[in-house]
């Protein structure tokens, strides 16, 4: 092996070792994953929302060609929600625009991922699985209010 | 006989061009598919023009004739021609047919499902949405095809190396079996799920099936897939490019170690297209995350070998300096057309390899997962290097099977950069636009790009016109190449059949070290299974632990299931 190939093979392994750095220090430090294997939920047929303290939510969702449900929530801003979601019938996807979440909600399995709303506003969440002829039309929002200011 | 050609067999040459001819018809859908569907992205048309149907029907056919289909084909008949080619032996002219005729039938009997709306389930056919049983059994006979086809060279290459004790197995011969490992390895998966799971299902004699299984299997096997249509375009890039260049291959050692790499790293890696799924642990998504850094290995030698055998012909042809020798590669020279496919390729994987490696780094999948981004990153794959280096080397290979002198060299030689041109525009709106939030597999132009529909999205707006822009011209540069591809066809032949021979451009190795190590396949296979059962033994456990009940089939058009 000559020198130039040497050099060329071991950077291009450093290089790939920085970048699993960088996802080792996401996954330690930050505090973001991806979603893992859930075992310890009942199965659920139908959407509920309820509250677990001050600034926290649990949110059952149900795919089902083609609407979510629940389609818009409402809470208020800084609220961080324990998203359950799942699929009735055949394989949908579930994306929150300018968020870290992304699930795919397959039948015959619960994906779970915790997320915080920090900033008011409205987010689009879209399906994002071929899911019949109408998938395009599947999406519902999520609507974050501002601080409600004191009244007199 | 020369050392660099080959006489074949009457039979085979025909068999060949037959396997190159067709492929070419179906991938003309697909593509067509693919411009129809930028346009109902944009809104332009809501139904197909020719073909009738929705969406989800062209884009069905679009993935799979363009990367199903004309693939397969297409790494068959370049083994059909280069193993026998470098070994100097013949093939056995009954296998090969038997294969070339399954992979036939079977693609032919897929297509006219699709074409009459009876498997709208896109190439990824996941379940519970249900396709004909014929879609099923189609897809079979291609891959059963293709296996035969590989079965055909094993003795072949045995035969090889038991007459030549000591020397090196052609570069080539190592690419086109490296190919066919992987691929078999792999397909026995998705066998495993069409023939167990969704054929008895699709065909109601089991009522239930387990999708997360299913998924499961699928992507152990749509990994291994994606290089299974790139290694192709490696062994051209490795044996032709450098010869067409002008040059020599500067490392053989650093082909042979990438091959076997490949072997290694390419199936234990599927989780990593299952990181948003539910029912699989966390830490075994990230050792898949680890393994498929190890494949972007491989890609990264490459790219150091490849440009230093490109710096070799261009200092050769007269290039000085640092950078000088760039200058001096054949781009434009009509008689060397097929380097500008080769060149072009590796040029816009610069990009694909860059976007592989942001989608495989775990969490960051999460900003990307499904959306648009996705498609805009495997055009610049599969849709760029394959397909340009397939397309080169079909009109290549038709010119040698036909013995055909290659017509409309100017066509050919500017289809490339038309084509490069639309992909660069289209895939940066597609992945634009993803990074935005646009869902991929989406008729945009019904919902989010109609500013009727409460869904109207006024930013996506201009990246989706982008993509209809970059689609046009990658129509015109395929139609570009047709032309010379068919007139090609059906020219008059240059030479009298009998005393015709064939010849690659092979290139010579500038270092050439022994490699011992590297010359038999056994270890690799050996270490790539125990790395397959390591990692995919825990995923297949919680996939069977965290899921419940099984599902019936779906039709795309109701939410009531079929039974
Ligand atoms: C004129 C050339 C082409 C155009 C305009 C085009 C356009 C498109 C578009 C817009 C999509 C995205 C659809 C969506 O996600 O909603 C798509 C998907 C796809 N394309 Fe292409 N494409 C072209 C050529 C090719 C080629 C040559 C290949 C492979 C060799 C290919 C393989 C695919 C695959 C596998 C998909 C994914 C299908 C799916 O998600 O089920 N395309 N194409
Ligand atoms: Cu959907
Ligand atoms: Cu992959």
């Amino acid at each position: 092996m000559d020198k130039s190939e040497k050099i060329a093979f071991t950077l291009s392994g450093m290089l790939l070792i920085l970048f699993f750095g960088g996802i080792v220090y996401a996954a330690i430090v930050e505090d973001i994953d991806v979603p893992t294997c859930i075992t310890n939920m009942e199965p659920f047929e139908s959407d509920t929302l309820f509250q677990t303290g001050p600034d926290s939510y649990e949110l059952q969702m149900v795919a089902r060609m083609w609407s979510f449900q629940p389609s818009v929530v409402t809470l208020p801003v800084g609220s961080t929600v324990d998203l359950y979601v799942t699929s009735q019938d055949i394989i949908h996807g579930f994306k929150i625009e300018r968020k870290n979440v992304n699930l795919m909600a397959v039948p015959g399995a619960i994906n779970y991922m915790r997320v915080t709303f920090n900033e008011p506003g409205e987010y689009l969440f879209a399906c994002h699985e071929f899911c019949g002829a109408a998938h395009h039309t599947m999406a519902g929002r999520i609507i974050i209010e501002p601080e409600m200011t004191e009244g007199p | 006989m020369n050392s660099d050609t080959f006489r074949f067999s009457k039979s085979i040459k025909n068999l060949n061009s037959l396997l190159l001819i067709l492929p070419m018809v179906l991938l003309f859908i697909g593509i067509y598919g693919g411009l129809m569907q930028t346009m109902f992205r944009a809104g332009i048309i809501q139904s197909d023009p020719f073909v009738g149907g929705d969406y989800y029907k062209g884009l069905t056919f679009h993935g799979v004739l363009n990367a199903i289909v004309f693939t397969t084909f297409f790494a068959v008949a370049l083994g059909n021609a280069l193993i026998p080619y470098s070994l100097k032996k013949h093939l056995n002219s009954k296998i090969a047919w038997t294969s070339g005729i399954m992979m036939l039938v079977g693609s032919v009997m897929a297509a006219v499902v699709i074409l009459l709306g009876e498997a709208t389930v896109l190439y990824t056919f996941y379940p519970p949405l249900k396709a004909h049983p014929l879609f099923y059994i189609g897809l079979t006979l291609l891959v059963v095809g293709s296996w035969l086809a590989s079965y055909n060279w094993v003795p072949m290459y045995l035969q090889w190396r038991k007459e030549n004790v000591g020397k090196k197995t052609p570069l080539a011969v190592v690419g086109m079996m490296t190919t066919f490992i992987i691929w078999f390895i792999a397909t026995l998966a998705v066998a495993a799920e069409i023939l167990f799971m969704l054929l008895p299902w699709s065909m109601g004699l089991v009522d239930e099936v387990n999708v997360m299984l299913a998924r499961t299997l699928f992507w152990f096997f749509g990994h291994p897939l994606v290089y299974f249509w790139l290694l192709p375009a490696y062994v051209m890039y490795y044996s032709f490019m450098p010869k067409i260049a002008g040059g020599k291959l500067y490392s053989d050692m650093a082909g042979r170690l990438v091959f076997m790499m490949f072997i290694v790293f390419s199936i234990p890696v599927g989780t990593h297209h299952q990181y948003m799924d539910p029912a699989i642990g966390a830490e075994w998504k990230l050792l898949h995350g680890i393994f498929t850094f190890g494949v972007a290995l491989p890609s990264l030698i490459t790219a150091f070998t490849l440009a230093a055998s490109l710096e070799y012909a261009g200092k050769k042809r007269g290039g000085k300096g640092l950078f000088g020798w760039m200058r001096k590669l054949p781009y434009f020279e009509k008689e060397k057309w097929f380097f500008a496919y080769l060149i072009l390729g590796l040029f816009i994987f610069i990009f694909g390899g860059i976007g592989g490696i942001i989608n495989a780094s775990y969490q960051m999948n999460t900003a990307v997962h499904n959306t648009a981004w996705v498609p805009g990153h495997f055009h610049l794959t599969v849709a760029g290097p394959v397909l340009l280096a397939f397309l080169g080397g079909s009109l290549y290979l038709i010119g040698q099977f036909m013995h055909k002198e290659i017509r409309c060299k100017g066509w050919a030689l500017i289809s490339p950069y038309v084509y490069t041109v639309g992909l660069f525009i289209m895939s940066y709106g597609l992945k634009i636009g993803g990074l935005k939030g646009m869902p991929r597999r989406t008729n945009t132009g019904a919902s989010y790009a109609n500013p009727d529909s409460i869904l109207y999205q006024q930013d996506w707006i201009f990246y989706i016109d982008l993509s209809v822009i970059g689609g046009v011209l990658m129509f015109i540069g395929i139609i570009m190449y047709l032309v010379s591809f068919f007139g090609t066809v059906f020219s008059k032949s240059s030479s009298t059949e009998e005393g015709a021979v064939i010849t690659f451009p092979i290139s010579e190795p500038y270092h050439d070290e022994p490699a011992k190590w590297l010359r038999n396949f056994k270890p690799y296979i050996i270490i790539a299974i125990i790395l397959i059962v390591l990692s995919y033994t825990p995923v297949i456990l919680d996939v069977l632990e965290a899921t419940y009940g099984g599902s019936l089939p779906y039709s795309p058009n109701s939410p009531v299931p079929l039974r």
